[in-house]
């Protein structure tokens, strides 16, 4: 522990816009190691320092995680300082996270969340980080005791990171003891997104999601494997997409709980599901895309108030916990609040506001380019959780995907779906894969 | 991620949604005597009280409190920064080195009591209109025949833009003008910005800014008088003459709310340029406005608590806006550009000022027919630059159009003597009523 981090990991929320639907996000972090130490902010001195990842080379070198040993204290500092608006003038959250709800979930950041309860939470996992076409890239490598076993490439988004998928981890690689059958077995590599966590920040532009793609591709070669599958949600299943798409060697199915699966033009006479979907994107493009269009545009700017207030980076991210779980209305009934924190301290730390919403960027530079990558030769599976932002319906995944060899609708769960529901994401992985397996 | 292909977005079915609940909640007024802007810096600086209002015009000075300055100051100097952005120029918002240079000039250099010092040379008064405070400057011409005109600001601008244009409208004999083109000038903060209190209730769009307005200028005794404004400040004085509010005469615009536009047919050449205005900002400038359309409060807590956030979101448009190429300087001195972002961080007005486009933005910011004498200036520099041909199609009484040589978006902020020039030519072209 001690070494230095720092990591990215972005994702994007999906937002379609009236004329368009765009997301990118980029990101980077960064993070210190032995000895980074944050300075006193609001002592008069200089701002603090970040934290500094180790150097990364084409080896892979085993990483853990270290928050400076000053970051709760000067995490602390900052939140007693914090310098709140008005109250909102409706009663619920449709101006954003209501100032009673950002007051008790920062109040708890600052008294009672534990830092060092995360950091040894993620350093019970084995961890590498490995330069891929020039970043280091930051990755947990979760081996199943069973040899034949399938490795499994999971991507997350924004605003998630390896948190989102630390509960199924476990599961998945070893599930005979969590309730499964060896034949369901998955060796598990869950990377950081360029930008995000503690892999390295892009200092140039171009990572899409097709080079993302391209990296993961380079990474599981490097790990050895000549037979995998890929999963995704967010802007994970962006860049699965894109895996989907390229097809590289060894990759022989993916697995999404978002398909970016649209018609070329509105239907005529859309079916129930149809216009579900359609309204779905519609809703989120009028009212939900915000975030989207920001971080999509001005990723720099955005970034500089949730670089520097961590009250307002713990809420950019805890207003999408709330939108997007399922819930009765508060995001603590879908997500407890320290993995909630968990997932914000992550981001926080490893100051990767700017560098995770630049994935937004980069993806919509081109224009409105939509993320789906069109007819999908590759076996595609799919995972349909009810809360997501909107969810195409089967027939159009059918009119692209002609390999389409699962798909199922499930009764609860959102957009966070590993996160919320670890159980169940492990089990449509299992059964999603199971006539995948040699 | 994800995207949405044109073809499945259909904005007008958005159902209201799931769990939406609403609720109103009033909340607190604020009270108290002087102004003093801040508190103690120890612990979390609560928000300025701002003196109790009634219905009458009572006075008002700026006081800004060491403390607060103390408070900014240290914030700034403990900012934690991003990275460096990875394209050149501005293409992912303000670059780091740029920002950073207007933050260490800010904390270092900058005079904070300039704020208070300009804004006190002028007669202020606060009085409350539909329950809530509201702040104006308030100058009369030395010329009895003044025409008195109400002029308003919009986002992220305050009355700070309109300073240096108050001495030539209201004595123009002293600024090269003749005494006819003497105004009686009237410059209120919007509600939730500066010194005017922050709603504590939904509602405060622009059709009830401009009744606002116009009770302002009765109880100011104004029966005959003009309305200008560009940005917001369009808005309302479009909802203005919109709602034919008594005692308005007629109308300036420096940014013409003509989107959607009012085309009839194949648009010409010159429409297609102002679409491609118009396409090109929806896709690539207005992020800010969607997000304070849609989340206010949210950006609004990483905005109250970072005043280098808040200048790089300020400045931004600055930047984008002005007729400079990103080099706002070049229109604007650094020193008035922190004398307006200044007046957003000391009144912690960033939610509140964003609130206006949940207000507003998808519905009344919009083109409005109007039958009341409309006058239109257009800026070089402006985002939009709309075609005389669109004005004509909605304004029954178009009686000045004109581009002026210099200037942008901040019209008066940025060209003083250019945006006078056009008031004067504007209203010289209009008769007297009465």
């Amino acid at each position: 522990m001690s070494a230095k981090l720092e990591g990215k990991i972005a994702t994007p929320g999906a937002v379609p816009m009236r004329r368009t639907v765009l997301k990118a996000a980029a990101s980077l972090g960064a993070l210190g190691g032995l000895g980074a130490i944050l300075t006193d902010p609001l002592e008069a001195r200089a701002a603090p320092a970040g934290f500094i990842l180790p150097p990364a080379s084409e080896a892979l070198t085993p990483f853990q995680a270290s928050f400076p040993q000053d970051a709760p204290r000067d995490l602390k500092r900052r939140l007693s300082m914090t310098r709140w608006p008005e109250r909102e003038t409706v009663g619920d959250w449709s101006q954003g996270v209501p100032l009673e709800k950002a007051q008790a979930l920062i109040a708890y950041w600052r008294d009672k969340y534990d830092l060092r309860r995360f950091e040894a939470r993620i350093n019970a996992f084995l961890q590498y980080r490995t330069r891929i076409d020039g970043l280091g890239i930051h990755f947990f490598h979760v081996r199943s005791p069973h040899p034949n076993a399938l490795p499994i490439v999971l991507t997350h988004g924004w605003p998630g990171s390896f948190v989102e998928f630390m509960e199924s981890m476990r599961p998945l690689s070893d599930p005979t003891r969590y309730g499964g059958r060896a034949e369901d077995a998955f060796h598990v590599v869950v990377p950081s997104l360029p930008g995000f966590a503690f892999s390295d920040k892009p200092t140039e532009t171009g990572w899409d999601v097709d080079r993302i793609a391209r990296a993961w591709a380079t990474l599981m070669q490097r790990l050895g494997y000549d037979r995998w599958v890929a999963q995704g949600g967010d802007w994970g299943a962006g860049v699965t997409h894109a895996l989907a798409q390229q097809r590289p060697q060894g990759l022989i199915a993916a697995h999404v709980n978002w398909q970016f699966v649209f018609p070329e033009k509105a239907p005529d006479n859309p079916t129930p599901a149809e216009r579900r979907a359609m309204d779905g994107a519609a809703r989120f493009a009028n009212d939900q895309s915000g975030y989207f269009r920001e971080q999509a545009t001005r990723p720099q700017t955005i970034g500089y108030p949730l670089a520097d207030s961590a009250a307002g980076q713990a809420l950019w991210i805890y207003e999408k916990f709330q939108a997007w779980t399922d819930n009765h209305g508060n995001p603590e009934d879908a997500l407890n609040v320290d993995a909630m924190l968990d997932n914000i301290s992550l981001y926080w730390f490893t100051n990767s506001a700017a560098s995770s919403a630049r994935i937004y960027w980069e993806n919509t530079r081109a224009g409105s380019a939509s993320l789906s990558k069109g007819r999908l030769e590759l076996p595609m599976a799919a995972s349909v959780f009810p809360h997501e932002i909107f969810s195409p319906p089967r027939a159009w995944a059918e009119a692209l995907w002609p390999n389409l060899f699962y798909w199922n609708e499930l009764d609860k769960g959102g957009h966070f779906a590993a996160f919320e529901q670890p159980a169940l994401f492990t089990e449509e992985l299992r059964k999603a894969f199971r006539s995948r397996r040699a | 991620m994800s995207v949405t292909p044109r073809a499945i977005a259909n904005p007008g079915s958005a159902d209201g949604s799931r769990r939406d609940i609403l609720v109103r909640i009033a909340h607190g007024a604020l009270a108290g005597a002087a102004v003093t802007i801040g508190s103690d810096a120890t612990a979390q600086p609560s928000p300025a009280p701002l003196p109790r209002v009634t219905k009458a015009v009572a006075p008002f000075r700026v006081v800004t409190s060491t403390a607060a300055i103390s408070d900014a100051r240290r914030r700034l100097q403990a900012a934690r920064w991003p990275e460096r952005q990875t394209a050149d120029d501005w293409g992912q918002g303000v670059p780091l080195a740029t920002i950073q240079a207007l933050v260490a000039y800010w904390r270092t250099a900058y005079d904070w009591r300039r704020l208070e010092r300009r804004l006190n040379a002028y007669p202020q008064f606060r009085t409350e209109i539909d329950g809530l405070g509201i702040h104006f400057l308030h100058v009369r011409s030395p010329h009895e025949q003044a025409r008195p005109i109400i002029l308003t600001h919009g986002w992220p601008g305050s009355v700070v833009e309109f300073l240096n244009v108050i001495g030539p409208l209201t004595d123009p004999t002293k600024h090269g003008g003749q005494p006819e083109d003497a105004f009686h000038v009237v410059i209120p903060s919007l509600p939730g910005f500066g010194f005017s209190d922050k709603p504590t209730e939904s509602g405060w769009g622009l059709p009830r800014i401009a009744r606002a307005w116009s009770e302002l200028m009765r109880r100011l005794g104004y029966t005959d008088y003009l309305a200008q404004g560009g940005d917001w400040g369009a808005g309302v004085t479009t909802w203005m003459a919109k709602q034919h509010v008594e005692g308005l005469t007629a109308i300036h615009l420096n940014l013409p709310i003509l989107f959607p536009p009012p085309v009839q047919g194949e648009p010409n050449q010159a429409e297609k340029a102002t679409i491609a205005q118009l396409v090109a900002f929806n896709d690539k400038g207005s992020g800010y406005a969607k997000i304070q359309a849609t989340r206010p409060q949210t950006i609004g807590y990483a905005l109250a608590d970072s005043p280098a956030g808040q200048a790089a979101w300020i400045y931004e448009k600055l930047g984008e806006w002005t007729d400079s190429n990103h080099e706002p300087e070049r229109e604007i001195s650094r020193d008035e550009m922190l004398d307006n972002i200044s007046l957003y961080w000391l009144t912690n007005t960033a939610a509140s000022s964003a609130r206006l486009y949940f207000e507003s933005f998808a519905t009344d910011f919009s083109t409005q027919q109007l039958d009341l004498p409309v006058a239109v200036s257009i800026f070089p520099g402006e985002v939009f630059q709309p075609p005389r041909l669109w004005g004509e199609r909605v304004y029954s009484r178009l009686f000045y159009w004109n581009e002026a040589a210099h200037g942008g978006h901040f019209a008066a902020f940025e060209q003083p003597a250019v945006f006078v020039e056009e008031l004067r030519a504007a209203f010289r072209a209009l008769p007297r009523s009465g």
